[in-house]
């Protein structure tokens, strides 16, 4: 007979690690996207609606969305390298992309915002305790707005790593968090891109909420070299896809 | 060609230079004739307070006219762009400065806003309704609220209360536990869209 293997030794990541599989093993997720309760990700326990939600149609109002302009947004507002007098330390890069509704149909003139941490991992918010440098040169919020083939485009310093309180030694893989709008208020979404090849990716509870692989993989951005620029920065590839159709008015035969 | 979405993502603790902006909670300026505060907290399934939520409101005008008209980051103080986005604050506390909605023409739906809920701890937005009590007519008949529960549809129900001695309405917003709000699973032609 074998002996019991040692308890000791097993971290708190290793449980939640054994977390992460388990629950990946339950229902695939409808349209890739989390459950809202998933204990790995422990903040969700209080946090995650415990009656399910009510179907309802999409108002006419919801079938609608607010529509921003070139009076909203800065053309600087897209570089977060030059929000400041002097230059960011770090990696820069280039992240661009097109964000499509689910017809595959380019989302125009929407906009696009972006922010972050610099590139040690630390984010210019008070609540930010990580013991890391604050960067006087790089804030990491941005905004753009999508052209006529639906794309955007940010530079910006690639972000660190960093820890939170999740469990001990927990930490983020360096990620960017994106917030998009579509045509209709259906469509929003707020998501994360994160980096490929990141050694964290299994480690982590909020990347590893989305369970299935191939949505895990749409939240990668791809190294595009036609996308670096020489002598200046690295190049980052990443499509969105919105939920639901564009808004259409409605058919006047069917109302 | 049918697409697969990019998978939803939390909000996180640090969206405060990101999303926020100034004025994000005044769809119209102080002094606006007929404007409202619509204001409340959002409470987790402990009761505790959430402060690092992030809500934002979408609405058609007193008229029901739904404007698509850009300047809700840029406000110049006199169009009415129906789009508001406010963070909690300390407390779990929100406030937005508006106009009450009209009806919008077609619409079966009682006179609403639209409301998406992030937060930290919340893996996927969600959406919900704030109805008003003096539409009586046009609540009895709104599809939703009309197939809720009577104890349900209380929780979409803005709450007239005087705030700083003007008119006012409270909004609360529980996602969890004891009188939890309505979250919605919106349907559109393409089917569900959560
Ligand atoms: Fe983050």
């Amino acid at each position: 007979m074998s002996p019991a293997p040692p308890e000791r030794g097993r971290s708190e990541q290793d449980e939640v690690t054994d977390a992460i599989r388990e629950a990946a093993l339950v229902a695939p997720q409808r349209g890739g996207h989390p459950d809202r309760a998933y204990a790995p990700y422990r903040s969700t326990a209080l946090r995650s609606p415990s009656q399910p939600l009510v179907v309802a149609p999409a108002s006419l109002l919801e079938q609608t969305a607010p529509v921003f302009g070139a009076k909203d947004v800065a053309a600087t507002d897209a570089d977060l390298t030059v929000h400041s007098t002097g230059e960011p330390l770090g990696e820069r890069i280039v992240v661009t992309g097109r964000v499509l509704d689910r017809d595959g149909r380019p989302v125009r003139n929407q906009l696009v915002e972006v922010w972050q941490a610099n590139a040690s991992g630390r984010y210019a918010h008070d609540g930010d305790r990580h013991p890391a440098p604050l960067d006087p040169h790089f804030t990491g919020g941005g905004r753009c707005l999508t052209d006529d083939d639906g794309r955007y485009r940010f530079v910006t310093i690639k972000p660190g790593a960093y820890p939170w309180r999740n469990h001990h030694n927990a930490w983020r893989p360096a990620h960017i968090h994106f917030s998009l709008f579509g045509t209709a208020f259906t469509q929003r979404l707020v998501t994360q891109m994160y980096f490929p090849g990141d050694q964290l990716f299994a480690l982590d509870p909020i990347f590893s909420s989305v369970t299935d692989e191939k949505a895990q993989q749409r939240l990668i951005a791809r190294y595009d070299h036609d996308t670096t620029v020489a002598e200046w920065a690295l190049g980052y590839q990443w499509d969105i896809v919105l939920d639901g159709p564009g808004a259409t008015p409605p058919d006047p035969d069917e109302v | 060609m049918t697409l697969d979405p990019s998978p939803s993502q939390t909000v996180g603790p640090f969206f405060a230079f990101g999303l926020p902006f100034d004025g994000g909670g005044d769809v119209v300026p102080p002094g606006t004739a007929g404007a409202i505060s619509l204001h409340g907290t959002v409470r987790d399934g402990a009761g505790a307070p959430v402060p690092d939520a992030l809500l934002e409101f979408w609405q058609a005008g007193p008229d029901g006219r739904i404007a698509a008209r850009a300047g809700s980051l840029v406000r110049d103080g006199r169009s009415f762009t129906g789009f508001a986005r406010v963070p909690t604050d300390r407390s779990g506390d929100y406030v937005i400065r508006t106009l009450r909605p009209g009806p919008v023409a077609g619409s079966a739906e009682a006179p609403h806003l639209a409301v998406t809920v992030f937060a930290r701890g919340l893996l996927h937005h969600l959406f919900t309704r704030v109805y008003f009590p003096n539409h009586t007519e046009a609540n009895a008949a709104d599809p939703l609220l009309s197939a809720l529960p009577e104890e349900r549809a209380a929780t979409l129900m803005a709450i007239p209360d005087g705030w700083f001695g003007g008119p006012g309405y409270r909004f609360d917003v529980r996602l969890q536990g004891p009188g939890e709000t309505v979250f919605l699973d919106l349907i559109s032609e393409a089917g569900a869209v959560r």
